[in-house]
């Protein structure tokens, strides 16, 4: 555990520093400060940040993450090479990359909130849903990207794989899912919909956004679906959870492979 | 000292075996590395030298046999580390962190308690290279941070993987009195390198790795007197030819 705060205070100087991350704050700042500035009020940015928040975060926290620890791939070596167990070199290499990004989400939209959003109750609840899912997406796709390059020691096959899950979990998942229900539509699918729409982390975060508002038409089929089965707090509650076992599941998996891998 | 600190080799590699894929980088490795001397570790790219060095660094797991440091196998744990300096031959150190921060970050894992040898480190600061982020520096001065790493927390082995690769002469110079230093302070130096000329002046036993398979491990006049040559190159030519034929 010392260990970890040790390397873990470094690693932050070093990732905090580099210029992607300012970047990312800068972006998501600029765009939610503009979409207050276009006349919205607090929820009616929410919902226009939503699709921000699900497609740039896991982009980032994905492609970001696997190029930084393909980076550090040499350093990892040296510290290796210290007197320190692998669990906590680990520990300090996955929070000083999620972390700052982390950081940066809730700087770069938190902050114009804190400057024009006018404080209302109503928009409490939407807001903590935005930034929650925000955070838990930051969480699993920096999982994801740890996991690839610690799994590929080929930097062009783990880049190359996050982009493809970053292009199916945004894009393709969809299609595939409205495909599947085209194909079965003579079956009772609502089951099938709901468990598939509990594998895609984005889908998970759409769900968990829309929920807070009455805008079932955005919802899509599988949104729909959900609030059918679950109604709002319950489905809320049911979200959170399989987004934390999403960033659980890779983490695990890496730590483990880190553990045992030959470098 | 006792007679048995004096005998018992301050690392031996037994019958060490690591295969990658088909690949067999290690086949059956026995090597005895004698406390307080100068071993270098030579052979062609792809002989196993740096598996070699990565599995006694704990990077890579063996397959089969065991390594023993000063006697005692090493079981997994880390604290052997403590006592190990060990310089990568082509270093990266975190892009933002200036030299100073680095350092401090390792000071800060090995403990503070502990007695340091800034020597080298004051070297690599002379030009005021310790306050800016490692990613201005040029790759020499960069190698020079690497070789203050590895000497400062006054380790009883030292692992060098091409030690003076990117240094000018000057540096070369430098860094290689330092090495013979340690040696004489009572240091282990086991060191990978491709010039002979450096290899002739510093190595006092010698490894020849080929194709993951000890070809010859002894003193370095041993070599030559075998081989019947005087210059290290032949003798090594005439070693590789031997094999072969």
């Amino acid at each position: 555990m010392k260990t970890t705060t040790r390397i873990l205070k470094y690693e932050l100087h070093n990732v905090v520093r580099s210029r992607a991350v300012l970047v990312y704050t800068l972006l998501l700042f600029l765009l939610t400060d503009v979409l207050f500035r276009f006349g919205g009020d607090g929820a009616r940015v929410v919902i226009s940040l939503l699709n921000v928040v699900l497609l740039l975060v896991p982009l980032v926290s994905v492609v970001f993450g696997t190029m930084y620890v393909y980076g550090a791939r040499e350093f990892t070596e040296l510290l290796l090479a210290q007197p320190v167990g692998r669990r906590s070199l680990f520990a300090g290499l996955y929070l000083g990359l999620a972390l700052p990004l982390a950081g940066a989400f809730l700087v770069g939209v938190g902050v114009p909130f804190l400057i024009h959003a006018r404080p209302e109750a109503a928009l409490v609840l939407p807001l903590a849903m935005l930034l929650v899912a925000g955070l838990l997406l930051t969480l699993v796709f920096t999982a994801v990207a740890v996991l690839l390059a610690i799994l590929f020691d080929d930097r062009a096959k783990g880049l190359g794989g996050a982009i493809l899950i970053w292009l199916g979990c945004a894009v393709l998942y969809d299609g595939v899912v409205l495909l599947l229900i085209t194909i079965f539509r003579n079956y009772p699918l609502e089951r099938p919909v709901l468990a598939l729409t509990m594998l895609n982390p984005i889908d998970l975060g759409r769900v968990l956004l829309l929920l807070q508002f009455d805008t079932a038409a955005l919802m899509g089929y599988t949104g729909a679906v959900f609030e059918r089965f679950f109604g709002t707090s319950l489905g809320r509650v049911t979200v959170l959870g399989v987004l934390l076992v999403q960033a659980t599941v890779p983490l695990v998996l890496a730590s483990r492979v880190f553990r045992r891998k030959d470098f | 000292m006792t007679a048995a600190s004096i005998t018992t080799p301050a690392v031996e590699f037994r019958a060490l075996r690591k295969r990658f894929g088909r690949l067999t980088a290690l086949d059956a490795v026995d090597i005895p590395v004698a406390a307080g001397r100068i071993t270098a570790l030579v052979g062609p790219n792809g002989a196993g030298k740096s598996t070699l060095i990565k599995c006694l660094l704990g990077l890579v797991h063996p397959d089969e046999g065991s390594i023993l440091l000063a006697g005692a196998p090493l079981d997994g744990g880390f604290a052997y580390r403590s006592d190990v300096g060990y310089m990568p031959q082509a270093p990266r150190f975190p892009d933002n962190l200036t030299g100073r921060e680095v350092v401090e970050m390792l000071r800060d894992l090995r403990g503070r308690g502990a007695a340091t040898d800034d020597e080298l480190l004051e070297w690599f600061g002379e030009s005021g290279a310790l306050d800016r982020p490692v990613r201005v520096l040029s790759g020499g001065t960069r190698q020079k941070l690497n070789a203050a790493i590895a000497f400062l927390f006054r380790p009883r082995l030292l692992i060098l993987d091409e030690p003076t690769a990117g240094l000018d002469p000057v540096a070369s110079g430098i860094l290689k009195d330092k090495i013979r230093r340690v040696r004489d302070g009572g240091a282990t130096v086991l060191l990978s390198s491709h010039l002979m000329a450096e290899l002739e002046e510093l190595a006092e036993d010698l490894v020849f790795l080929v194709d993951g398979r000890v070809r010859y491990a002894g003193s370095l006049d041993g070599l030559k007197a075998r081989a019947g040559e005087t210059g290290l190159e032949r003798a090594m030519a005439a070693l590789l030819r031997r094999g072969s034929a």
